[in-house]
This record gives C-alpha cells, sequence and structure tokens, in this order.
C-alpha cells in the first residue's frame, strides 16, 4: 500500500535556499522519500470534513492596546549582524538575479 | 554535612530562608558539582560565572535586608540554550548562531530573573531542538549520567543531565514532540509540558510554532509546580499565550488520587515498548489502583497516525521558522556574489544534517502541489487525535502510558536512520498534537540500572490534576536513586 515517492532534491533545496553538492543531493533525497513514504500514513485515516487544527485552544485574534512602548536598542540589534553601514543591515547585490516565483505556497 | 548541591528547590529555599546558607554558597557548591560532572557529560554549552555571582549576591543582599524572598530566591537554574538570554551567548546547539548574543531575554529567562533565580547556564540541545538524543548539538553530544556509553534524550538532554547530577537544581527546557518529557525518563529526573500557551514562547528560538512549548525539570514533582509556577502566566509579546489565569499548580499535591478515574493507553503498552518499560508502567498502574484510584484500559487508535502527522506539521513550520537563518541580521554568514548564493551557501553551512533534512522535508510538503495531502491532512489528523483524547477525557481524568518506548540508548545506535530516532518519539507526541499537558517522572530501574519514566496526561488547563496524580506516583514510587555521577568528588 505504500506508494514509491520520488522527490525533485534539487528543485526542493533551491526553494529551501541551501546550496547542497550533488552527493548529499543524492542523500537527502533518498532519506527524504523513505520519510515520505512513512509520512504518508497520514492518507490512509479519511479526513472527510474534519476541519485542521491549527492551534491547541482555541483562539482569534490576539489584541492589545495602540501604545507606544520601547523597542529595542538598534546598535545593539545591528552589533549582532555579519555586516551593516549607516544603522542598516547590509547585503551582497539582490539585483539582476533571475526572478524565482516557482516557489509559491498555496 | 549534606552538598548543597544535593538539595531539593524546596528544601534549599527552605534553608535560605532560615539563614543557614547563603546564596553564594549554594551557588558555589553547585558550580563545584558541575566542574565534577562537566568533564563527563558536557551538559552545559556557557555557564555564566559572573553573572550568576551578582545575582547570587543581590539575593543575599535582599535577604540580609530583611526582605521575604519568593521561592525561587537565590536558587540556581539552567535553561536550554534556544532560549534568550541578554549578552550571554545563545547558540540553539548551532554553528549558524555560533557567538549570538542576544539582545533581550526570553520572557522565560526574564521572570526566573524577577523571581530572584540565579540562571547559572545554557544547556545543551539537539540543534535547533530537532532530535531526540543531544547527539545533534553542533558543539558534541551531552552523555547520559547513570552510563555515559549513553545518551540522556533530547532534545533538551542537557537540561535533564545537570538537574540529574545537580550542578543546577533545576532546569528549563522546550518540548516539541516530546524534548523535556522523553529526556527527563532516560535521565531519571521530572520533565514537566504545560498546556499550549500557558508559558510565553517569547524569546525561544521557534522550531515548530504551533507545538513548541517550554517547561520545567526538577528533581520533584513540587519543585516542577514551583518552577512552572514562576514563569507561567499571559505575554503580551506572545500572540498565542493563553489569556486567562494560570491553573493552580501545586494546591492538589497532597490530595491522592482516591476516587480518581485512570485510563492506561493501549496502544502504547504493546509492540514497540520495551518489556521492562511495560512492566515498569503496569506495576505503577497498580499501585494507583491500589491507592484508590479506579482503572480503565482506553484505546486510542489514532496515536497510530500521529506521528506521520507530526512528521509533517514539524519539519513544515520549522522550514518556514527557519528561513530567518539567512546571514542577514545575526549569526554565521558565508560570503556569495549575491544575496541569494550568499544565502544558500550560509545555511549549507551553517546548518547540521539534521536541521538540513528537516526543512527539506517541510518545504517540500509546503510546496505547490502538495500542501494539502501533507501539511493539510496532518493538521486534519491533528483535529482526530484531539478529538479522541477528548472523548476519552469523557470517562477519565487522567491518561498515563510509558514516556520513552526505551530506557536510554547507546550512543550512535540511532544515527544511522532518521525513522529510528523519530520512533522514539511515539509516547510523547500526541500530548503536541492536542496542544495538553504532561508530565514524566521516574518510577524504576530497568535490569541495567537506567531509569524508567511514567507518562501522565490530563485535559487542556488540567495542571492542577496533572501534578495531583503525579505527585501520587512519586510517593507510591519512592524513587530515590542518584546516578553515581551525581557527586562532587573526582570521578576517575
Amino acid at each position: 500500500m505504500v506508494m514509491p515517492v520520488e522527490i525533485d532534491i534539487a528543485r526542493v533545496a533551491r526553494l529551501a535556499r541551501i546550496a547542497l553538492s550533488e552527493e548529499e543531493l543524492v542523500n537527502y533525497g533518498r532519506q527524504l522519500e523513505h520519510i515520505v513514504e512513512y509520512a504518508e500514513q497520514v492518507q490512509a485515516l479519511p479526513t472527510d470534513g474534519v476541519p485542521p487544527t491549527s492551534h491547541a485552544l482555541p483562539m482569534t485574534n490576539a489584541f492589545r492596546p495602540d501604545e507606544v512602548t520601547p523597542s529595542l536598542d538598534r546598535e545593539e540589534i545591528l552589533s549582532q549582524a555579519p555586516d551593516s553601514v549607516d544603522g542598516y543591515f547590509r547585503v551582497p547585490r539582490i539585483l539582476e538575479q533571475a526572478v524565482d516565483d516557482e516557489g509559491g505556497d498555496t | 554535612m549534606t552538598d548543597l548541591a544535593d538539595f531539593t528547590i524546596g528544601d534549599a529555599a527552605a534553608g535560605l530562608k532560615g539563614l543557614e546558607f547563603s546564596a553564594t554558597e549554594l551557588l558555589e557548591a553547585v558550580l563545584k558539582r558541575a566542574s565534577v560532572s562537566e568533564a563527563h557529560l558536557h551538559a552545559y554549552l556557557t555557564l555564566d560565572r559572573d553573572g550568576a555571582f551578582e545575582a547570587a549576591r543581590r539575593s543575599d543582599d535582599s535577604r540580609s535586608n530583611g526582605e521575604t524572598p519568593g521561592p525561587l530566591d537565590g536558587i540556581p537554574i539552567a535553561v536550554k540554550d534556544n532560549m534568550c538570554t541578554r549578552g550571554v551567548e545563545t547558540t540553539c546547539g548551532s554553528k549558524i548562531l555560533s557567538g549570538y548574543l542576544p539582545p533581550y531575554d526570553a520572557t522565560t529567562v526574564r521572570r526566573l530573573r524577577g523571581a530572584g533565580a540565579v540562571v547559572l547556564g545554557k544547556t545543551n540541545l539537539d540543534e535547533f531542538a530537532m532530535g531526540s538524543s543531544t547527539e545533534n548539538s553542533a558543539f558534541g553530544p551531552t552523555r547520559n549520567p547513570w552510563d555515559t556509553d549513553r545518551v540522556p534524550g533530547g532534545s533538551s538532554g542537557g537540561s535533564a543531565a545537570v538537574v540529574a547530577v545537580g550542578s543546577a537544581l533545576g532546569a528549563f527546557g522546550s518540548d516539541t514532540g516530546g524534548s523535556i518529557r522523553q529526556p527527563a525518563a532516560l535521565c531519571g529526573v521530572v520533565g514537566m509540558k504545560p498546556t499550549y500557551g500557558v508559558v510565553s514562547r517569547y524569546g525561544l528560538i521557534a522550531f515548530a510554532s504551533s507545538l513548541d512549548q517550554i517547561g520545567p525539570f526538577g528533581r520533584t514533582v513540587a519543585d516542577v509546580a514551583t518552577l512552572l509556577g514562576a514563569v507561567a502566566g499571559f505575554d503580551i509579546n506572545d500572540a498565542t499565550s493563553y489569556r486567562g489565569s494560570p491553573p493552580d499548580f501545586a494546591g492538589s499535591l497532597e490530595s491522592g488520587v482516591d476516587g480518581m478515574r485512570v485510563g492506561v493507553v493501549s496502544e502504547l503498552m504493546g509492540e514497540g515498548i520495551s518489556s521492562d518499560v511495560v512492566a515498569a508502567t503496569r506495576a505503577m498502574v497498580d499501585a494507583l489502583e491500589g491507592a484508590g484510584a479506579s482503572v480503565v484500559e482506553i484505546s486510542l487508535p489514532s496515536i497510530e497516525y500521529a506521528l506521520s502527522a507530526y512528521y509533517l506539521i514539524a519539519p513544515a513550520e520549522c522550514s518556514a521558522n527557519l528561513a530567518r537563518f539567512d546571514g542577514v541580521r545575526y549569526g554565521l554568514r558565508v560570503d556569495g556574489a549575491t544575496s541569494d548564493e550568499m544565502m544558500s551557501r550560509t545555511r549549507a553551512e551553517g546548518f547540521g544534517p539534521e536541521v538540513i533534512r528537516r526543512i527539506l522535508l517541510g518545504t517540500y510538503a509546503l510546496s505547490a502541489g502538495y500542501y494539502d495531502a501533507f501539511y493539510g491532512q496532518a493538521q486534519r489528523v491533528r483535529t482526530l487525535v484531539t478529538r479522541e483524547f477528548a472523548s476519552a477525557y469523557e470517562q477519565v481524568d487522567v491518561l498515563v502510558s510509558p514516556t520513552s518506548p526505551t530506557a536510554a540508548f547507546a550512543v550512535g545506535e540511532k544515527t544511522t536512520d532518521p525513522m529510528d530516532m523519530y520512533y522514539s518519539d511515539v509516547c510523547t507526541i500526541p500530548s503536541n498534537l492536542t496542544g495538553h499537558p504532561a508530565i514524566s517522572l521516574p518510577v524504576a530501574l530497568d535490569g541495567g540500572g537506567l531509569p524508567i519514566g511514567f507518562q501522565v496526561m490530563a485535559p487542556a488547563l488540567a495542571e492542577e490534576t496533572l501534578f495531583r496524580v503525579a505527585a501520587e506516583v512519586e510517593r507510591l514510587a519512592g524513587f530515590v536513586q542518584r546516578p553515581a555521577l551525581a557527586t562532587s568528588e573526582v570521578v576517575v
């Protein structure tokens, strides 16, 4: 009853922004297929009309008073950044990059 | 004279109050214990000696000014290294956060400090709390105090180990699928996961947000109730924080179980559970019956699907939560020509194999075309598990089971096949899916001299009932054994 699973692991690694070698891709791909075959057991349970649970206690919106409160100290936060300039985080260039739009979750 | 490192929190608080010894002397005894045990265990990642002595001094000063100390004032407490401590390194057991100095305290840490507790260090864990053995730490594994060839359980293995040997009188961990209760069982201490939302998660570095919950470790049920009482309660900084008053934790510890209804979970008493563990669990159930409880067998067939659902939900949420580790705001950065290349290299270099495995699994389970079949279905199974527990609680006050299928396993025994390790959490995962409170406490040693944990589960916000039954289990078990490493003499 277990369906063999085939995962495009290179695509998954790209979506997750993890640079893996060919050998690592093969290993992780095999392990993931094994785990997913096990996890697929959840599909054996009929759940028609059952609502999903995302939280343990029933709660909707969490409101708080709209009041100004002190924020964390900017210098202290930036002191932990790998690179910063003029009060901002600094990163390598992000333009001229192919737009990757295949990662949209449903 | 008894070594102060062997005191329970209750006894130490009484001694401090009676001015029999100072918080500084207590801290010195505990640090001396750590200096001996750490060579064998590697349970701490960071010891904040300066901060701890300063807190102990403040506690002593307030006492000498005649102030009445609270139950944790001057008590040395350790916290798992996935909770932020301002200016004290917080790594999550990961290379990607090596050297990170948080700009704020987690709410749990802030409340501990506010209660006068001496936060003395950060304990080892499986990287980002993903694992059941504390072997996945980027800074090396923690060993089991009862047998250093074995694992302490995980992911809060460091917190369990320090309490077992007395290199802290209490500790906090986090429990996403059993990460407090399973190491408590394997190290022979008490560990408890409260109802989801009872303890703020602000400052807990997130793994799976709908499952994560902070909870205490102690040597006794009363100590654990005291620790929980100090940190529980609404926090505006956690949108999932429970808004009602916290339940009464310690109010019924002496009430016994006469007339209470106890359900034994059939599915967790058979296949896959070691015979020693089943026997010890059965013996405690009989003892509870002897103490006046009525016992029934309860079947929860959906438990069979709980593990599968968990290994879709937890990785899915982890893949979203760990997206924040991108080499921009904190932690490691590996250079690249573009931001995309920098991020991909940083994450490959900074995360260990189990974390990468779960991020990939979660990314796959959430990706277009698979979301409903995996994450959606797992969330519906979660509803079914919760409904089954709810109908069980119409018949019984608490459910009981083993905490872990086996006593402590050998280092390296379950690192080859990830599924082997995942099965370690089969008894604990259902409480995370339902969000209900659960506690593990030691009831016996197995044939090899290793502790066996007994789990009590209760409905949401029924902590008072949970602690009431746990206190009776503790009295009936009379478990007083300590590991040989609970000593301040140098062990060769």
